[in-house]
């Protein structure tokens, strides 16, 4: 077991008549913490007394950063900021630019962000599965989930270029038009996808040790969860049906049908089984946005923000001088602030982005998902057994990279 | 009912982009905090971040952002700082690392904060990051000289 691998650094000497308290440093190179986190645990014997998570490790000053960068050129760093779900990211900063430039969406820009934003989700929740249940010494599940990921990776590929750092969906529209015939893998995704689903839950649903080490596991009072900001799929498996895409619907979502599933049971299980459904109300909603996929353009038409397709620059003088004044000089957006709510994989993901008027961001911030569940972790493991937290970290579903920007 | 102090002061502040904004006296930003819980039924406190307005006075503007899953409702409350305000863990437990963040960036004391201590940076960095004059590059800084 990977429990094993953590050295104690501490020992404390026993108190007269109690137990001995150890400390431990869990992390920051656990195989178990999913990146560099490092959680200081107070033990009493098998039990957690008190649990603090160091994080900071992979600070990497992208808020700043962004400061220094052009409107547009942000996005390749918000693609760097929860690396599973760029494409949430991307979707969010260009749909907080858009507002404050008042642009509107062509419907087929709309409908394949919603599409490729679900394939994400899919995307995201698979890398959970995978690294989730091999913690948990189910190791098989990692080579499967990783064998779908590489069909979602190629798609990414396909659409934009790139496996991980897509930078697909920017402020206007689209950065390309899709491939020719890029709904063939697509379709051939959905059609297999389902069963593929159905065999990842027959392998977990009836293993014994899985149960025992998720049923019952990592409870917290609803009311505690939303007091220290837990959001996403743990807050609905707390029975609370919050969701971004139904409470404020962005880029087209009330045009989709599909559910939020929810549980009541509130455990480590209870997570897994919200998650699993979450995937197939996913393949739904790319399921309607293929079949409603509307014709027409992918950016929106806005000479000085967008940049003018190939053809044009190449033929017309008008649009020329548009590219060369975008890339140079950067798109101007009008002052104001917004702070735009999109539902990524791991919960409420907000982009607070504020403007002078400039062709720079006067701030970006970027309230993630991994950063406020994992303010909650304290409560989560506290007064357990160690082997439990394991579990419940891996219930969490932190990207570090998402939590320390 | 609003708080009487909130009352005296004239609140500022407006709808933009379909978003509601109330600029707070930082005095009073406990007493809105609480009000907004209790009384609005804003049971979450989103983020609290802040905007370095140099050099403007006073230079920083901290900003919370609370949500009412029952109303389906977001708010925008935000105060202008040049050193210190009370902290909203008291209200808030989820202001607890979002405060310490904005301290370690903008070097924004939170009076009250049960853990002050930098989050993202190593303890005995000097300056903070997010601050618009500090600098993006050549900051005085190299792996040579640690121990």
């Amino acid at each position: 077991m990977s429990e094993t691998i953590t050295e104690p650094v501490l020992h404390q000497e026993p108190e007269a008549g109690g137990s001995r308290r150890m400390t431990l440093n869990m992390g920051p190179q656990h195989p178990s913490t999913h990146g560099v986190l490092r959680v200081v645990l107070e033990l009493d014997g098998e039990f957690i007394e008190k649990a603090t998570p160091e994080i900071g490790y992979l600070h990497t000053g992208i808020e700043k950063q962004c400061e220094a960068l052009n409107w547009q050129q942000v996005i390749t760093l918000t693609d760097r900021v929860d690396y599973l779900a760029n494409l949430s990211n991307n979707l969010c900063y260009s749909l907080a630019v858009e507002k404050l430039l008042g642009l509107e969406i062509p419907p087929k820009a709309q409908f394949l962000r919603v599409l490729l934003a679900e394939l994400t989700r899919i995307n995201s929740h698979l890398v959970w599965l995978g690294t989730h249940a091999l913690d948990m010494g189910a190791m098989t599940m990692f080579f499967l989930t990783f064998r779908e990921r590489e069909d979602l990776l190629r798609i990414f590929e396909m659409f934009s270029g790139q496996r991980l750092m897509t930078s697909y969906i920017r402020p206007g529209g689209l950065a390309l038009d899709p491939p020719r015939g890029w709904e063939k893998p697509v379709k051939a995704f959905l059609a297999d996808f389902p069963n593929k689903l159905d065999e990842y839950e027959s392998l977990l649903n009836a293993n014994p040790i899985w149960l025992r080490r998720t049923k019952g596991i990592g409870i917290l009072p609803v009311e505690e969860m939303l007091e220290v900001g837990i959001t996403g799929p743990l807050i609905r498996a707390a029975g609370i049906p919050m969701d971004a895409r139904k409470m404020t619907p962005y880029s087209g979502y009330e045009k989709f049908d599909f559910n939020v599933p929810t549980a009541t049971e509130n455990d480590v299980f209870a997570r897994y089984a919200v998650r699993m459904a979450e995937m197939r109300e996913s393949l739904k909603i790319v399921q309607q946005a293929l079949e409603g996929m509307p014709e027409g353009p992918t950016r929106a038409e806005a000479h000085r923000v967008v940049l003018p397709e190939r053809e044009k620059m190449k033929t017309q003088m008008e649009a020329l001088i548009y590219h060369f004044k975008i890339v140079t000089e950067g798109i101007a957006v009008p002052e104001g602030e917004i702070y735009q709510v999109v539902e990524s994989p791991r919960g409420e993901l907000g982009y607070y982005v504020v403007s002078d008027g400039s062709s720079k961001p006067l701030r970006v911030h970027m309230r993630t998902p991994s950063f406020a569940n994992l303010q909650g972790l304290p409560n989560l493991v506290e007064k357990r057994q160690i082997s439990d937290s394991i579990a419940i970290m891996g219930s969490l579903d932190f990207v570090l990279g998402d939590c320390d920007r | 009912m609003l708080p009487e102090t909130l009352q005296e002061n004239e609140l500022a502040g407006g709808l933009a982009h379909g978003e509601l904004t109330l600029q707070i006296e930082p005095d009073d930003i406990l007493a809105v905090l609480e009000f907004f819980k209790r009384h609005q039924k804003f049971e979450r406190l989103s983020t609290v971040t802040a905007v370095d307005r140099y050099p403007m006075e006073p230079r920083f503007e901290v900003v919370y952002h609370l949500q009412s899953v029952a109303r389906n409702l977001r708010i925008r409350l935000k105060a202008s700082v040049s050193a210190e305000i009370a902290s909203a863990t008291a209200v808030y437990a989820a202001a607890n690392w979002y405060e310490r963040e904005v301290f370690d960036l903008f070097g924004v004391v939170f009076s009250g904060h049960p853990n002050p201590k930098r989050i993202m940076m190593p303890d005995d960095w000097e300056g903070h990051p997010l601050r618009r004059d500090f600098p993006t590059h050549g900051f005085k800084y190299s792996y040579g000289e640690q121990k």
